[in-house]
């Protein structure tokens, strides 16, 4: 993978986003306390907020670009979002929520509908209504769906919040394998540096808008 | 059952005008609600006031505005006798552009709450899964509203069935023609016919009950609690 993110420039309410920086690992984290820019940083990458400067490219796609006045409208960026909270479709059933980013093409074997919720052990869970879900479920079906969508990249902002300890272990080491098992590039949000650790091959650490530093987990957490 | 042929005859007229001006008004409706819940824009307050405004003026007044629109003289009037030769003014035509008018405010006010009550988050989902703003806003927007769009499809039906003074200005009370249901209670209770009156008045009490009733039943069905 390769992320270029230049001269990125967003106004937030207690202070500028600023980043500069290009990202080469596959499993990259972003770890700061709350509030520190993690979340519009990833909003910026899927198009969801417009910089007011910045140039964005992903494996030589350009997603932004200001100077040229060019924003890859969203639907053309095929990134899998992951978002914090609820964002499974109220209204839809599981499968109808799985199936919406597919748009009814056969995707590769890697993402086909079988590999995708047999991997994340959600086939016993397609024709449950998704008011019932648990958390650990519902975010399970949410990280699916986003695979399905056959993304160029991964983004997950802090996925395994409001679980419990033992979900979290047994989805973090599907996280993990993840990237193995279908070759995306994934950027992990969190401020939790266990999970950090755990997941991510390089960290960068935000404070008020800044990137503060960055480097191996184990070497910045020790 | 205990009503007259005549009686059921302006049933059936009000149930079928009042069903034509709620579908009438369901598309321009949502195209009004919509970039009034979402956008901001030159002449928004403007269009707020102009929708609203049936709402506050005396119906009779509403009912005299259309009457100069609509008759042979009026701008569209003239453009619909002399282009299409349809007279709308004492015809069921006018019944239908009465009650349109009279409830267009409360289809677009409780639309407009329908679709302002939507986590704009789910649409920024679909986007990011590859979904148009077309297939955004059918899938996602219009099915997380559908509470607000039925409640004001209801509303709109009930204030078209309810609808008088505008109807009466523009439309008349012609029997067998123009006449609903609030017309010919008005006019058999001035004319002393109190049993039909009140026949007519249980008439008015079921349709608004199995309206509300059924508008429930809809809402329960259309969107998670």
């Amino acid at each position: 993978m390769k992320l270029e993110i230049r001269r990125l420039s967003l106004r937030l309410e207690q202070f500028p986003l600023e980043i500069n920086v290009d990202l080469h690992n596959a499993r990259t984290g972003i770890f700061g306390p709350s509030g520190a820019g993690k979340t519009s940083l990833l909003e910026v990458i899927a198009g969801l907020r417009r910089p007011e400067t910045a140039r964005i490219c992903l494996n030589e796609q350009l997603f932004d670009d200001t100077v040229r006045s060019f924003s890859l409208p969203v639907r053309l960026r095929k990134i899998g979002y992951v978002p914090q909270g609820d964002s499974l479709f109220p209204h839809l059933s599981v499968r109808q929520n799985l199936l919406y980013g597919t748009d009814g093409k056969s995707k590769r074997d890697t993402f086909s509908f079988e590999h995708v919720t047999g991997f994340l052990k959600i086939t016993s869970l397609l024709n449950r209504d998704v008011q019932s879900l648990s958390r650990g479920e519902n975010q399970r079906i949410v990280i699916a769906r986003a695979l399905l969508s056959a993304p160029r990249l991964l983004l997950l902002d802090e996925p395994l919040t409001a679980l419990d300890a033992g979900l979290k272990k047994s989805i973090l080491q599907q996280l993990r394998s993840l990237h193995d098992e279908f070759d995306i590039p994934m950027l992990y949000v969190t401020h939790d540096p266990a999970e950090a650790t755990e997941i991510c091959q390089e960290v960068l650490i935000l404070e008020s808008g800044r990137l503060i530093s960055r480097g191996n987990p184990l070497e910045l957490f020790s | 059952m205990w009503l007259t042929p005549a009686e059921w005859q302006i049933v059936g007229f009000t149930l079928v005008v009042c069903a034509l001006s709620t579908l009438m008004i369901l598309p321009i409706g949502l195209a009004v609600a919509w970039p009034l819940a979402r956008y901001r824009w030159p002449g928004k307050v403007l269009v707020e006031t102009l929708v609203t405004l049936p709402l506050v003026l005396p119906p009779v007044a509403t009912g005299l505005l259309l009457l100069k629109l609509l008759g042979r003289r009026g701008g569209v009037g003239r453009f619909l006798h002399e282009h299409l030769g349809l007279d709308i003014v004492f015809t069921w035509r006018a019944v239908v552009a009465a009650a349109a008018v009279m409830s267009f405010p409360l289809l677009v006010r409780s639309m407009r709450v329908g679709f302002q009550s939507v986590n704009q988050r789910f649409e920024q989902i679909a986007r990011t899964l590859g979904a148009s703003d077309v297939r955004v806003f059918f899938t996602i927007t219009l099915p997380l509203a559908s509470r607000g769009i039925i409640a004001g499809i209801v509303l709109a039906f009930a204030r078209a069935v309810g609808e008088f003074g505008a109807t009466i200005m523009v439309a008349g009370n012609i029997p067998g023609r123009t006449t609903t249901l609030s017309l010919e209670i008005f006019e058999t209770v001035q004319l002393g016919h109190d049993a039909s009156a009140y026949r007519l008045l249980v008439v008015s009490i079921i349709i608004a009950f199995g309206a509300v009733w059924l508008s429930e039943a809809l809402m329960k069905r259309s969107a998670p609690p």
